[in-house]
């Protein structure tokens, strides 16, 4: 944390009563009250420190809500996001944790980098950042790189994200490597071949619009590689942004074999179809990858959520800029800038949808993404870092991008009503977001 | 009508009403003095980031027909090659003054998007995999200036339909004026959902042919087979290729369409493409026509 921020932090006791606690750490879900005092959940403040109340009726508190999947584009692209405002739209968007893939320029594959981002973001005092270290040197393919040394450096898994570990024999070392290490080999599942050229799910709307697209065997036929690599090894794979039925059928495969195999979904996967590339009218705003599938696939994947074979959400927030996105729809770039949206459409779908209990949504957007990161934290107890975020689990809102802590602007979520945001985020104790405002630590001192 | 971008969001009343205008072009186009003042003072930016010979030599002569000022844009050794984008290009030919805008674009939807950005009508001379209304309105004409309908007419589309504008404006046209269309060619060239009925899909050339009135060549390009859509183009042309032979089973009156240019000898042979059943140099000449129409529906004194 910057150190005014901490400072303060370390000298304030706050009291957040009224809220309905969910905390999946523990498991523990019910009206109560929370003291934080210097930066630590605490039995019973101590008396030392000036004491202030939190009013949250109406709130759920949350701790540790986390996203696994975002990309900052720091170093080497500011001009689409940096820590700073990527650190912003996180405790805009509720969330504490944050892990950032490694596709920038230069590549994060190396432990200085790695060390860069913790040190950076630390002195940022936003939210936490958690670096993903790049699988190959450069995101080549082609040479392991120094795994190890990276989580020594703060690197909590490992992903070549933005394109698939093709070879299938540096695919097979990763995750024999991965069993010495804490962190999953996390894959961006897209066999090339299959996916050249195309810009969208390949089906009957593209055929209309005559947009090249893939099929979803694109992503499953290298999620079936794999989990049966996952098997070979006995590695540890997390599967990111799954949207093929196929896919699904892989890691249910992967599951009933014991293997250690996980998967994420993204908000806009579980939200809209490919009809919304229609709607936008060849707006590169829906273009994403894996790309928005058909209504069967999206309910497939509603459904793998909601009964936990996809253990995790992550939004996958790929921020560009304007002009980027603005281009030809085949020349655009691939992203949804989602950070700011993730918690609103997960309560709108799946909440509200009446398909989870508050508490079972919440679980994958925390304990699980800590569990599969091999990270620890022991839910509201005393002693635990305070980390939480009130949300108002009914307030309707409006996606207006304009209003994006965000460089990135570009999301088809943009004109959407989504039920509930969260309204205040802390992080060590310390309120980084409140009443949808983020309060900026370094702007303060 | 502000703009013409694709045959699928026209209404059969539109569409009729175009071939209609394009019928009584076609009739100025057999004059000895061609030129009419209709569009006098106006003027058309004609905007291809993409090579193309005869839609827009036919777009520039539609435009000059009807007296109106023609500037040529084309992609190569122009601003774009100093990195300029393609929304700044048309917002400039906006701002100097042109009337409306002709774009040919390799990217689907680019004309919608320039449409979304400009005031000024936009005309689609093809966009990507997407549409190439005018093609099919010339394609209208011609088969119906040969049958004198269109309704109950079975129209084959045969090859690339995956990859083709062409089939996809063709497709629109002739459902919406009542023609059967039958979509012909290899599987991996030939989406199946793109085929609701009555619209059919089959792989055999013999099953298309036996029930065509209309049979639309669409040209394969070479990049097909090194993409691993197709075996080799002798293969294609074994299985696909519109030969003497193969039309001599189709029925008689049998009309062969092709959008150009010809790969001859591979799609389509030349004592086809040069045949008595041959439409190919009537398209050509409708393809003036359809534009006049095109444009003097969007800048002429018809007020909407």
């Amino acid at each position: 944390m910057a150190d005014g921020n901490k400072k303060a932090a370390a000298e304030r006791s706050w009291r957040i009563t009224g809220a309905l606690i969910l905390d999946p750490f523990t498991g523990r879900e019910g009206q109560g009250t929370v003291w934080v005092e210097a930066g630590r959940v605490v039995e019973r403040p101590s008396g030392a420190f000036p004491e202030e109340t939190v009013e949250a009726s109406g709130l759920w508190l949350i701790p540790r809500l986390t996203d696994i999947h975002v990309h900052f584009r720091s170093p080497g692209q500011e001009w689409k996001e940096d820590l700073r405002s990527g650190s912003m739209a996180a405790a805009a968007g509720g969330f504490t944790v944050v892990a950032t893939m490694p596709n920038t320029d230069p590549v994060v594959d190396i432990p200085a980098l790695v060390a860069w981002q913790r040190l950076e973001a630390e002195r940022l005092g936003l939210v936490r950042v958690w670096p993903i270290g790049a699988i190959s040197v450069g995101l080549q393919g082609k040479a392991l790189a120094d795994l190890w040394a990276m989580q020594e450096a703060g690197a909590v898994g490992f992903s070549d994200d933005g394109r698939p570990v093709a070879d299938s024999r540096l695919m097979r070392a990763a995750l024999s490597y991965s069993r010495s290490l804490t962190g999953p080999i996390i894959q961006h599942a897209e066999d090339p071949g299959l996916f050249a050229g195309a810009s969208m799910h390949e089906g009957s709307v593209s055929h209309r619009m005559g947009i090249p697209g893939a099929p979803a065997e694109a992503e499953s036929v290298m999620v079936w590689r794999d989990v049966q690599l996952a098997a070979l090894t006995g590695g540890r794979l997390h599967i990111a942004h799954l949207s093929a039925p196929g896919s699904l059928e892989a890691l249910a495969w992967a599951k009933r074999r014991g293997l250690q195999v996980t998967a994420e979904a993204t908000p806009h996967h579980l939200l809209l179809t490919d009809e919304a590339v229609a709607e936008w009218g060849y707006d590169a705003v829906t273009k994403v990858n894996p790309p928005l599938r058909p209504a069967a696939m999206r309910e497939a994947l509603v459904e793998a959520v909601r009964e936990g074979l996809v253990e995790v959400i992550a939004s996958d927030h790929a921020p560009h800029h304007a002009d980027e996105k603005g281009r030809p729809y085949t020349e655009a770039p691939f992203g949804i800038s989602g950070l700011e949206t993730s918690l609103g459409a997960v309560l709108t779908a799946l909440v509200h949808g009446g398909l989870l209990s508050p508490l079972e949504a919440m679980r994958r957007m925390t304990a699980f993404p800590h569990r599969l990161l091999g990270q620890a934290y022991p839910g509201l107890v005393p002693g635990a870092p305070a980390d939480l975020t009130l949300v108002d689990p009914f307030h309707e809102w409006t996606v207006d991008p304009g209003r994006f802590y965000s460089k990135g602007k570009n999301t088809p979520l943009a004109g959407a009503r989504l039920r509930g945001r969260a309204v205040a985020t802390m992080v060590d104790g310390c309120w980084v977001m409140r009443e949808g405002e983020v309060i900026d630590p370094c702007a303060d001192n | 009508m502000e703009d013409f971008l694709g045959i699928a969001e026209l209404g059969t009343k539109t569409l009729q009403d175009l071939l209609d205008t394009a019928e009584s072009m076609a009739e100025v186009l057999t004059r000895r003095v061609k030129k009419v003042p209709t569009l006098r003072g106006r003027s058309v930016a004609n905007v291809f980031f993409e090579p193309s010979t005869r839609t827009r030599n036919a777009f520039e002569l539609a435009a000059k027909y009807l007296s109106a000022d023609v500037v040529n844009f084309t992609g190569g050794g122009s601003s774009l090659e100093k990195g300029e984008t393609v929304w700044d290009t048309v917002r400039t030919l906006e701002a100097l003054g042109v009337d409306a805008v002709v774009v040919r674009h390799r990217t689907s939807g680019v004309p919608e998007a320039m449409a979304r950005q400009l005031d000024i009508p936009v005309i689609n001379a093809g966009d990507g995999e997407h549409e190439h209304p005018t093609q099919a309105l010339l394609d209208l004409l011609t088969v119906r200036q040969r049958f004198g309908h269109i309704a109950g007419l079975t129209v084959a589309i045969v090859g690339d339909v995956l990859h083709s504008r062409v089939a996809r404006s063709d497709l629109y046209g002739f459902s919406a004026l009542g023609a059967r269309v039958i979509l012909a060619g290899p599987p991996s060239l030939v989406p199946e959902d793109l085929a609701e009925p009555p619209v059919r899909v089959t792989w055999s050339l013999e099953e298309a042919l036996a029930e065509a009135d209309v049979i639309q060549v669409l040209r394969i390009q070479r990049e097909r087979q090194q993409e691993g859509y197709i075996p080799s183009l002798q293969e294609y042309r074994a299985r696909w290729g519109i030969t003497r032979e193969r039309l001599a089973q189709a029925k008689p009156h049998a009309l062969i369409l092709h959008p150009g240019p010809q790969n001859r000898g591979v799609e389509i042979d030349s004592d086809v493409v040069d045949g008595s059943q041959s439409a190919i140099l009537r398209q050509v000449q409708n393809g003036v026509a359809v534009r006049m129409a095109v444009l003097y529906r969007l800048l002429g004194g018809e007020p909407e």
